[in-house]
């Protein structure tokens, strides 16, 4: 099984990225003028409150949307659309209700045209990652959202991409499996060596997956801020810093 | 208190011989079948005990067994299986059209807006016209012979095959859509690994309204200028008075219906697994 990683860095630049929509007649800026470094194999969050444009953000970067201005370059390389360097993780999981378990992972490799047989061989290596090896043959209308969920997670991974887009993954969890299922992508982070880049709207999350925090404002007129997350891996959300850090942000937002 | 008693929907076995058990797990299956059938089972003892004991008129309604007796005999002397054949053929040949163009037409149109935007009107307009009345335009046009009668079974089956097609490609999850996007998926491979299948079962409701249809206009047509046919053999039993054969014919169509409709879930069970299964 060919699961050896070619050579893939995983940067990504955005340059002078505005986006804006027609709202009543109005135009709206959600996005104005935005740089923005991402290294290879780091996992930035993007946080801000609603409307403040991260979901756009996530969707330009992942070519479902077209900028109004600028450009992104992956790996010193602008792209235009998506990619196979590419792979998004949505907030539900959009799985194929036809298709088993196995057949909707491999769905991104049959796609692009690999043989069945090989595709579901390297299917098979990360439906065992995400632990639903027991799993393989079920519907998806027979699994709980974690476990869907994380069937998206699989599908995303076996497309192996350099850089993984994650738009609120967790968001429609309950509370108990989302502290699972953000151990699971530390541990695939850590595993896959991808570079990952998450929408959340919860702090705590972005401070235990993420090497930095990207704030992006709500009010116009401020700029956008990004905050590096320096705690020792792997995190534990009741120690001081981790705390301590948490607090920071909040007074970020405005909350304490 | 133990926590073993939890899934009670696992009957605990508790020193039952297998003979009872096989017993008990009878007594539950006849208990489903009375439910499910106990009220036609009723309907007919009524219809058989008000015949014979002449509580409703016998001429025209005749009991059960003097219709199975002609059902029987119809079958037996070849007369009637003359006339399945020639109806199962102008049915399945106007059903068989009508699959054959509406699925195709359908996902076409469904897929592109414009193309959908206008005929819809058109459409809408032929669909509130009624197959019937327009038949005699087709006998205008085609004659009184079999071409007549399988074109307006043909256009009568159309519309819900065609509607239903249209509508199962518009209501794909657009979601899905997208998702398949993000893998690089072009438009062809969108059609054919998200919008086909999401369109399934759909497209067998239409299937299933369509083959109802079929059977409906199949007699309406048999009725008017036919010498063959069950729909035929309704009305002519009915013109000399032998009741009993005229329910016999009923009978048959009734069952052709039946059949038809088995067939069609028994294959959406099949194509659409995914569907029926619970979410446990």
């Amino acid at each position: 099984m060919s699961v050896v990683e070619h050579s893939r860095r995983g940067e990504v630049t955005v340059r002078d990225l505005s986006k804006s929509f027609a709202l009543n007649g109005q135009r709206l800026d959600v996005l104005r003028d935005l740089q923005l470094e991402v290294r290879g194999g780091e996992a930035l969050a993007i946080v801000g409150p609603s409307g403040c444009g991260k979901t756009t953000l996530l969707r330009v970067l992942a070519g479902l949307e077209q900028p109004d201005r600028g450009e992104i370059l992956i790996d010193g390389h602008p792209v235009q659309g998506v990619g196979t360097e590419r792979a998004i993780i949505f907030q539900e999981p959009r799985l194929l209700p036809w298709l088993t378990v196995l057949g909707n992972v491999a769905f991104g490799l049959t796609v692009r045209g690999l043989p069945a047989d090989r595709a579901e061989a390297r299917a098979r290596h990360y439906i065992r990652l995400v632990g639903l090896a027991a799993f393989e043959k079920a519907y998806p209308r027979q699994l709980s959202g974690g476990m869907a969920q994380r069937v998206g997670i699989a599908r995303a991974l076996t497309v192996q991409p350099g850089i993984l887009l994650l738009d609120e993954p967790l968001g429609a969890l309950d509370a108990m499996t989302k502290l699972t299922m953000q151990e699971e992508l530390a541990r695939i982070w850590r595993e896959e060596k991808v570079t990952m880049i998450l929408v959340t709207h919860d702090l705590e999350e972005a401070i235990f997956l993420a090497d930095r925090v990207l704030m992006l404002p709500n009010e116009r007129g401020s700029q956008p801020r990004l905050i590096d997350i320096r705690l020792p891996r792997p995190r534990d959300r009741s120690e001081p810093d981790f705390v301590a850090m948490r607090r920071r942000l909040m007074a970020e937002f405005g909350l304490h | 208190m133990t926590y073993q008693g939890l899934d009670s929907s696992v009957p605990v076995p508790v020193n039952v011989a297998p003979g009872a058990a096989i017993l008990r797990r009878g007594a539950v299956r006849a208990g489903a079948a009375l439910r499910r059938y106990g009220l036609l089972a009723g309907f007919l003892a009524a219809w058989q005990i008000g015949a014979t004991g002449g509580w409703i008129n016998p001429t025209v309604f005749p009991p059960l067994d003097a219709i199975l007796a002609a059902l029987l005999q119809g079958l037996s002397g070849g007369a009637l299986i003359d006339d399945i054949a020639i109806s199962l053929q102008r049915s399945g040949l106007a059903f068989a059209a009508a699959v054959a163009i509406g699925i195709p037409l359908g996902l076409f149109m469904g897929q592109i807006r414009a193309v959908e935007q206008a005929l819809d009107p058109i459409l809408q307009f032929f669909r509130q016209t009624s197959a019937l009345a327009l038949y005699p335009v087709f006998i205008l046009l085609l004659g009184l012979g079999e071409a007549s009668k399988v074109f307006v079974i043909f256009w009568a089956t159309l519309f819900p095959i065609l509607l239903a097609t249209i509508g199962g490609v518009k209501e794909v999850d657009r979601k899905l859509i997208e998702m398949a996007a993000t893998f690089g998926a072009g438009r062809a491979t969108i059609f054919r690994r998200v919008v086909l299948p999401a369109s399934v079962p759909s497209i067998f409701v239409g299937l299933r309204l369509s083959a109802t249809t079929a059977l409906l206009l199949l007699i309406a047509a048999e009725m008017i200028g036919a010498n063959k046919g069950l729909g035929f053999q309704v009305m002519n039993a009915q013109y000399n008075f032998q009741i009993p054969q005229m329910f016999a014919a009923i009978l048959l169509l009734a069952l052709l219906g039946l059949t038809a409709n088995a067939a069609l879930v028994a294959l959406q069970r099949r194509l659409c697994r995914w569907a029926e299964l619970s979410s446990r």
